[in-house]
């Protein structure tokens, strides 16, 4: 473990596998910042949606394992990227210190595994660390390139900002425009910003999973956006996965970029396409080498 | 026990069944005769109505017969019926206040069950009371003579149906309104529920009646800087702030406003909300009262920079009544009691940003639409859309900021009658399909119920539901263009999009912002909505705890017109009555100092809630004024020395009666 590390990193399933373009543009992100991270060592499964929903005790004990090591480990605030770590943590946190047999349960469940009692942990979310910690006016500063005159439109999903309100304002949340603005991308009202992208339903009841995609993406196409920027990887996996399929449907000329916020931010302060991730994208290939790829001459440094 | 100063002490206590209220609970026979065998005690009866005259007479007779100089009555709270039994007191020739009651009603039988626990509470009571009344001593009543004018602050419907009472009765009356003009929100208002007689027809005639009545001096654009002495003798500065007309030449031809260099209207019209333009000198609509052209020093070139034609004092030449140089001018005066009537605002529904207001052009408040509806409004009657179409579908959402938890947690009364109102207008306007988004209808008044009968059979849609938002978020072509409320109704159990030309938010009504310093200003409290306290809810809703200050309309919490010109009417009788009696009777149970021990620290005086307390340089003690002082206590308390004492409060009175309760017999 680092010493000096400021955050610590829970990563979750997905940023290891389907959202590991995630990670690699957080970190980059962070290592451009000079903000130091590290990795929760041991760390497990968050308790995310099916566990929630089958046994909210078993979900709470997995996630406040986690919460414990990081006690542990001596740190204060958890980065959790993903939009369904960031909610079962809090919420867990939340059905510990509001229900006396749940936190009776963890109590006893964390002395068996000979762990720290739950204490003042923070979860944190990228977005939120961002925009409080390190704050729109540095990212500004700190911008070296910028995709002029490229529209964008900021998609949240449904839980980063509800029912907690740490990251954004649930009902009007405008941060993630604000930090776009500030790295040079115009960000368009896009009313759907909270909206559910499917979830897992693109797998279990698939039709119902993929219209509730081509929604999102028909808005954002309709209100002259040319890319969508999430904050969560099974949002930016659903948007971007089923892009072909939807085309195929509805007839619709949809092939739209789906980043993670962290990408464009990365890109802005001077990360590489690679490093990055921006190749493992599957839609709006085009676009986004054109956008990305360093063209020496081409490049517009601020 | 010692002995007081003056000579033996003989006590009645006299227990009340209060029919079967107290004598269901409690042995009121066994409590009576348990007082009886305490020391000092010379009588000690129970009676199913003490209140009653036989009551009342039962207690005279033993103050007769048995030479009683202490009375302990055990009945209900004081609060109701403290008066009566001193009342009957005096009668029989004994100082009131030697009285004492005890609340074996509401402390005692109306929050216990167990017959024998609350039996043996009563006596507990009233053996406090019998070591209490032991040291009363006899105190007097004061007056303090009333003057005969009367204030009112506020020129809205309920400040002008005040001053017309007062003024009416033959006294004088100020209205002090701070707008360029009087009718407040009425004036602004199409048609009134449930009759849509026109608003203005019915209260035009009424700002007539003010500016015209010989016993009103009304002062607009004015206000009340600072209040100064007590209940019958009020000093009261107010300032008027200069308009650039001069109100006794101006005879309102609006020539001037012709002449304007400002060719256009630029500015917004703030009697249209926004909704049209005005030029630096205006009216503010064709009915104001008085019918005075004002100057907007912040729109014009002459006032802003000194470099304007003046084409407007050539207009007025004739006249001269535009006059650049007016100043400020400030007035006292002294009245004897004050009304105050200012009103509400409503809620800004910016901040419940899901519903699009100022986002979306299409989405407008009641308020806005109660101008388009209206025939002298910016469009002259015709309701359009901000984009300049008529619209084929209205959606009226309720509740926006009421009823809510993050907002405003009350039900600001009015928004489901005016949407109705609104709906038939609209209606009748446009022939648009309307739609009324609803949690609950609350149509309380008489003939609201019909009211809203005749618009459900005008064929509105009442969707029940709270709208969860308003979005341009088309999901088919049905809805380009449009605006889409999205809501679930309850009835059907659903999730409907209803794709929508015109959004109407009902808007809540709320305290004025600064509604704390009007507080302030007049010594007056707020209730924890911030609407002005009435001293009792249901017995006293017009005066305020600050004797001769009354309040009235929406101030006091959201109301409608009936209601405000009642409460208005209300409160004008309230301070007729006062300057009619030509003094005012405080109560004696106030603060006073023995000035010898105080030590002039200065404690008690920030504390004090009625500014009561002052401080004498020349002798540097405090001083206590008896007619600002409520009794509350706060000084007693506070004091270091302990040189502040409160009648009917002595230590010895409340030391014997807290070992009275402790004390088990």
């Amino acid at each position: 473990m680092q010493p000096s590390a400021k955050y610590l990193y829970y990563p979750g399933c997905s940023l290891k596998g389907t959202g590991i373009a995630y990670e690699e543009s957080l970190l980059t992100t962070l290592r451009l910042l000079e903000v130091a991270v590290t990795e929760l060592p041991d760390w497990n499964c968050c308790g995310a949606t099916s566990y929630m929903s089958v046994s909210e005790t078993s979900a709470a004990l997995l996630a406040t394992r986690n919460l414990a090591l990081a006690q542990q480990a001596g740190m204060k605030d958890v980065l959790a990227p993903c939009n369904a770590c960031y909610l079962t943590l809090r919420k867990s946190q939340e059905l510990v210190a509001h229900y006396p047999e749940m936190a009776q349960e963890v109590e006893r469940f964390l002395e068996q595994a000979g762990l720290p009692q739950l204490d003042s942990v923070r979860v944190r979310h990228p977005l939120e660390m961002l925009y409080t910690d390190i704050g729109v006016q540095r990212l500004r500063e700190l911008t070296v390139r910028r995709l002029q005159g490229v529209r964008m439109a900021s998609y949240y999903g449904c839980q980063a900002v509800r029912p907690y309100s740490e990251v954004d304002d649930p009902h009007e949340p405008t941060r993630m425009d604000e930090i776009l603005r500030a790295v040079g991308v115009e960000p368009i009202d896009y009313t759907l910003k909270t909206k559910c992208c499917g979830g897992s339903l693109t797998g279990t009841i698939h039709e119902v999973g993929v219209r509730l995609n081509y929604i999102l993406l028909k808005e954002a196409l309709r209100k002259g956006a040319q890319a969508i920027v999430t904050i969560c990887p099974l949002c930016q996996f659903n948007l971007d996965a089923y892009q072909a399929e939807i085309r195929k449907q509805t007839g619709e000329p949809i092939d739209m970029p789906v980043l993670y916020l962290t990408q464009v931010v990365g890109w802005a302060l001077g990360g590489g396409f690679r490093e990055l991730g921006l190749h493992r994208a599957i839609s709006g290939k085009k676009l986004i080498e054109q956008w990305f790829t360093v063209k020496k001459e081409a490049e517009t440094y601020v | 026990m010692s002995e007081p100063k003056n000579g033996e002490v003989r006590i009645g206590v006299y227990v009340c069944h209060c029919g079967a209220n107290i004598a269901d609970t409690v042995d009121v026979k066994a409590v009576a005769e348990y007082a009886a065998s305490l020391p000092g005690v010379v009588v000690a009866r129970d009676y199913k109505y003490m209140c009653s005259d036989p009551g009342q007479e039962l207690i005279q007779e033993d103050i007769h017969n048995l030479s009683l100089n202490r009375v302990v009555v055990a009945a209900c709270s004081p609060s109701l019926h403290e008066n009566t039994f001193r009342g009957a007191a005096e009668r029989a020739g004994l100082n009131p206040f030697f009285v004492q009651m005890v609340n074996i009603r509401e402390h005692d039988s109306w929050v216990h069950s167990d017959r024998e626990a609350a039996t043996e509470k009563a006596k507990d009571l009233v053996r406090a009371a019998v070591r209490r009344v032991y040291f009363h001593k006899p105190l007097e009543k004061r007056r303090v003579p009333i003057h005969s004018e009367v204030l009112v602050v506020g020129g809205g419907i309920a400040g002008i149906h005040a001053a017309l009472t007062v003024a009416n009765s033959g006294k004088r009356v100020y209205l002090v309104e701070r707008e360029p003009t009087i009718g407040g929100h009425m004036a602004q208002y199409d048609k009134t529920f449930p009759t849509l007689d026109c608003a203005a027809c019915i209260l035009t005639p009424k700002m007539s009646a003010v500016k015209a009545h010989p016993n009103i001096t009304l002062w607009t654009y004015s206000e009340v800087v600072s209040v100064d002495g007590s209940v019958g003798d009020y000093k009261v500065v107010v300032k008027r702030k200069p308009r650039y007309v001069r109100e006794d030449l101006c005879i309102g031809c609006l020539q001037c406003i012709d002449a304007c260099v400002f060719k256009e209207a630029k500015f917004d019209d703030e009697f249209n909300l926004g909704l049209s333009k005005r030029k630096p000198i205006y009216i503010p609509f064709p009915q104001a009262t008085p019918k005075v052209v004002v100057i907007d020093p912040e729109a014009c070139i002459q006032l802003r920079t000194g470099k304007c034609k003046k084409t407007c004092l050539e207009a007025c030449a004739e006249r001269g009544a535009i006059d650049f140089e007016q100043q400020e001018i400030y007035e006292e005066i002294h009245v004897g009691s004050i009304i105050i009537a200012t009103g509400y605002q409503t809620f800004d529904p910016r901040r419940l940003p899901q519903y699009g207001y100022g986002k979306y052009p299409n989405v407008y408040t009641t308020l806005e639409v109660e101008r388009l509806v209206n025939a002298s409004g910016p469009t002259g009657g015709q309701v359009i859309t901000r984009d300049g179409r008529v619209p084929k579908s209205v959606g009226f959402i309720l509740c926006v900021g009421s009823r809510d938890e993050r907002t405003n947690r009350w039900c600001s009364r009015v928004c489901c009658m005016t949407s109705l109102k609104l709906a038939h207008l609209v209606k009748e306007h446009t022939g648009a399909e309307v739609f009324i988004f609803y949690i609950d209808m609350r149509a309380a008044g008489k003939g609201y119920e019909e009211f809203y009968q005749r618009v459900l059979n005008e064929g509105v849609h009442f969707v029940r539901g709270r709208v969860a938002e308003i979005t341009d978020w088309a999901m088919d072509p049905s809805e380009e263009g449009k605006l889409v409320a999205r809501v679930e109704d309850t009835n059907t159990g659903f999730v409907r999009r209803i794709p929508l030309d015109m959004v109407v938010l009902a808007v809540g009504i709320e305290p004025q912002s600064d509604a704390l310093n009007v507080q302030r200003l007049f010594g007056i409290g707020c209730s924890m909505d911030g609407f002005f306290l009435e001293k009792h809810p249901k017995l006293a809703p017009a005066p305020t705890y600050t004797d001769g200050i009354f309040i009235a309309g929406v101030c006091q919490g959201p109301k409608d017109i009936p209601d405000s010109v009642m409460q208005a009417g209300y409160a004008a009788a309230e301070a007729i009555a006062l300057a009619d009696t030509g003094y005012f009777e405080l109560e004696p149970n106030t603060a006073y100092i023995i000035e010898e021990e105080c030590s002039g620290c200065k404690t008690c005086i920030p504390l004090c809630p009625y500014q009561a307390i002052t401080f004498n340089e020349e002798k540097g003690k405090a001083s206590i004024n008896e007619v600002l002082c409520k009794g509350c206590g706060t000084c007693v308390a506070a004091c270091p020395s302990g040189s502040i004492k409160q009648n009917l409060f002595e230590d010895e009175e409340i030391f014997s009666e807290i070992e009275g309760v402790l004390a088990y017999a």
